[in-house]
């Protein structure tokens, strides 16, 4: 009853790191609620999973283990979270706004006519007075994220319905071990009683996942480009330089959308969050999706024709100008100057 | 061969890609005088494999399904233009407000006034919000299962789908039998330009408010070309719980909106000259951020 409930995505026998990050979250907003941690794995073969859940502080974790549950497929996952969540009532539910997450929470708000918040930046407890209806709510959740094009930043609450429910992309949230010896309790569910044979409906016929090939998450210096780059072909400038410096590629979701880079090197709200010791951010205007996503970068470096642009309001530096004339001038320094 | 029967649901937003200055008035609120409206640039991705599917298979009827005020007829005639057969406006003041969750509840409840349904297919999400919730809350609420995240429909053998959908971190091959709703991405086939005949064919073609608001007297083109009048549906024409829609039946509110204003912090200016460079790239190696 009233737990802050954290859905375990699974991946190749493992929790998925926006699922670690996310416990790191849940037992703070648990701490902040004075209630109980709980989260639950659903697979095949989940044996001694716990082991990597319990350390983030998890009071129970619900484990429903079958062949047939692993990979996910929305149907079979979204029954045994909709009774679940019917039967333990969590006051919150965080999902990872992945490809999983973003599948499955609608649907479970659907089915249990609870609101989800997707993408937030940031989850915070909170008071809320409806003047309406004249009530007052003690402890919400508030989810918080930027809309409307970066222009605004909203503030979510759900006043009435149960659970609170809202999705964040890998990354926003830091992972913390709570206590490596913390131990809960785990109940597995007796998988029969949650799902139905139409639950399968859909067949998984291939399935190729890669590991991820590039980790801006933890690259130390990253140089990432905008929609201000112009082509694919002026990337290879900041392909250049990052080889140069040690450090990755990145770029906001506008050089993403206009097919300059791949998407997993997206940056900001909708893409990946990353504090690197320094971003240089070439030909990115700033809107505020990106910079929610680079803003805790310990330095800035922005290059930009536009000396308006909103992103040297995060900018320890900037360089007024042309960034396929500056760029090598930075390398060539570099190069001279080094080993 | 008899085809499939495929609904589109589409929305038209207002192209939050591009802002410029004066999309936020002085209080705070969004402009959206300023902003164009268009058609969700996912939404015409999935129109796209709806028509692949009409061009493979003949006697296809493709209908877009829409819910917005009632300029929105906009996106519909759009969709004809490039292939779809009809179209169906559900507008009212009852919707206003309608979080994700009340609109995937209007919108259900007018699917299910439309019989014989074989594919819904929606764009993955709309940029105005970005939440990729309707599609798959639609779905639950009509108990049809989903396939989100589809870069190509390979296959269609009687009532079986074949598809290629596209995750975060590789793909996967899935078969789904019908009824089903998909959602597209965006990394699918970009939609066909219009088509001249049709565009010929459709310009006029209006809702039943656009025909009242309209001078010229065309009683008798509609008449004669019912394939003119877009269907225009209100709250009446569906069967709902009130509670249900717009703002009363949506659990999420808004507490607060901050319009995003910038503090710029201490930046040092630098200018490109090889000299200011230079030095700038000394100082990061001197504080060890490279190097």
């Amino acid at each position: 009853m009233d737990s802050v409930f954290v859905y375990c995505e699974i991946e190749e026998g493992r929790v998925a790191e926006v699922s670690q990050e996310l416990l790191t979250k849940g037992k703070s907003l648990a701490g902040e609620l004075n209630c109980k941690l709980e989260s639950v794995a659903i697979g095949s073969r989940l044996d001694g999973i716990e082991k990597d859940v319990f350390p983030y502080g998890v009071d129970v974790l619900y484990i429903a283990d079958d062949p047939r549950l692993y990979p996910y497929c929305t149907l079979p996952h979204t029954s045994i979270i909709v009774k679940l969540f019917k039967e333990q009532k969590p006051q919150v539910a965080l999902l990872g706004a992945s490809s999983i997450g973003r599948d499955l929470g609608p649907r479970v708000s659907s089915a249990l006519h609870s609101g989800l918040t997707a993408d937030c930046t940031s989850l915070v407890i909170g008071g809320h007075e409806d003047k309406k209806q004249g009530k007052v709510y003690e402890k919400l959740l508030y989810q918080i994220r930027p809309a409307f094009g970066g222009n605004i930043i909203a503030t979510i609450v759900n006043p009435e319905c149960r659970p609170q429910m809202a999705t964040v992309r890998e990354g926003v949230m830091k992972k913390k071990i709570f206590d490596p010896e913390y131990k809960g309790k785990v109940v597995k569910l007796d998988v029969p009683k949650y799902v139905s044979d139409t639950d399968f409906a859909v067949e998984i016929i291939e399935r190729h996942i890669e590991e991820s090939k590039v980790n801006i998450k933890t690259a130390p210096i990253i140089v990432a480009g905008g929609y201000g780059m112009g082509s694919k072909e002026n990337f290879k400038l900041l392909y250049d330089l990052a080889e140069v410096l040690g450090g990755e590629v990145g770029a906001s979701r506008a050089a993403v959308d206009a097919g300059f880079v791949e998407h997993e090197r997206q940056i900001g709200q909708t893409g990946v969050t990353v504090r690197p010791k320094l971003y240089i951010a070439c030909g990115i205007s700033g809107q505020i999706q990106h910079r929610a996503g680079m803003q805790e970068s310990a330095q800035v470096i922005a290059i930009n024709t536009d000396p308006d642009a909103p992103i040297n309001s995060v900018a320890d530096y900037v360089i007024t100008g042309d960034v396929s004339e500056i760029i090598p001038k930075m390398i060539k320094y570099y190069k001279k100057n080094t080993k | 061969m008899k085809g499939y029967k495929i609904i589109v649901l589409a929305k038209q937003v207002p192209d939050t890609r591009n802002v410029g200055k004066d999309a936020m008035k002085a209080d705070g609120t969004v402009n959206r005088a300023a902003l164009p409206a268009i058609f969700n640039p996912e939404d015409l991705n999935a129109l796209e494999q709806a028509l692949r599917i009409k061009d493979s298979f003949p006697g296809t009827t493709i209908t877009i399904l829409t819910m917005g005020p009632g300029r929105a007829a906009e996106i519909i005639r759009e969709g004809m233009f490039r292939g779809a057969d009809d179209g169906i406006l559900l507008t009212d003041r009852a919707f206003a407000g309608s979080d994700t969750l009340a609109t995937s509840y209007a919108l259900a409840q007018a699917l299910k006034k439309i019989k014989h349904v074989d594919m819904i297919i929606a764009g993955r999400q709309a940029i105005d919000g970005d939440t990729a919730q309707v599609g798959p809350q639609v779905a639950e609420k009509l108990g049809l299962p989903q396939v989100t995240y589809v870069e190509e429909i390979k296959e269609i053998s009687g009532k079986k789908v074949i598809m290629k959908r596209r995750l975060e971190r590789g793909i996967e091959i899935v078969s789904c039998p019908m009824p089903l709703v998909i959602t597209v991405n965006g990394s699918a086939s970009a939609c066909r330009a219009r088509n001249a005949k049709l565009l010929m064919k459709y310009k006029h073609a209006k809702t039943v408010s656009e025909l009242q608001n309209s001078n010229e007297d065309y009683t008798h083109l509609y008449n004669d070309r019912p394939y003119l009048n877009i269907q225009e549906w209100t709250v009446s024409d569906i069967e709902s719980n009130p509670e249900e829609l717009g703002l009363s039946g949506s659990p999420t509110k808004v507490k607060t909106v901050e319009n995003v204003v910038l503090q710029a912090k201490e930046a040092k200016v630098i200018s490109p000259d090889d000299n200011d460079i230079d030095q700038l790239m000394k100082e990061l190696i001197v504080n060890h951020t490279i190097g």
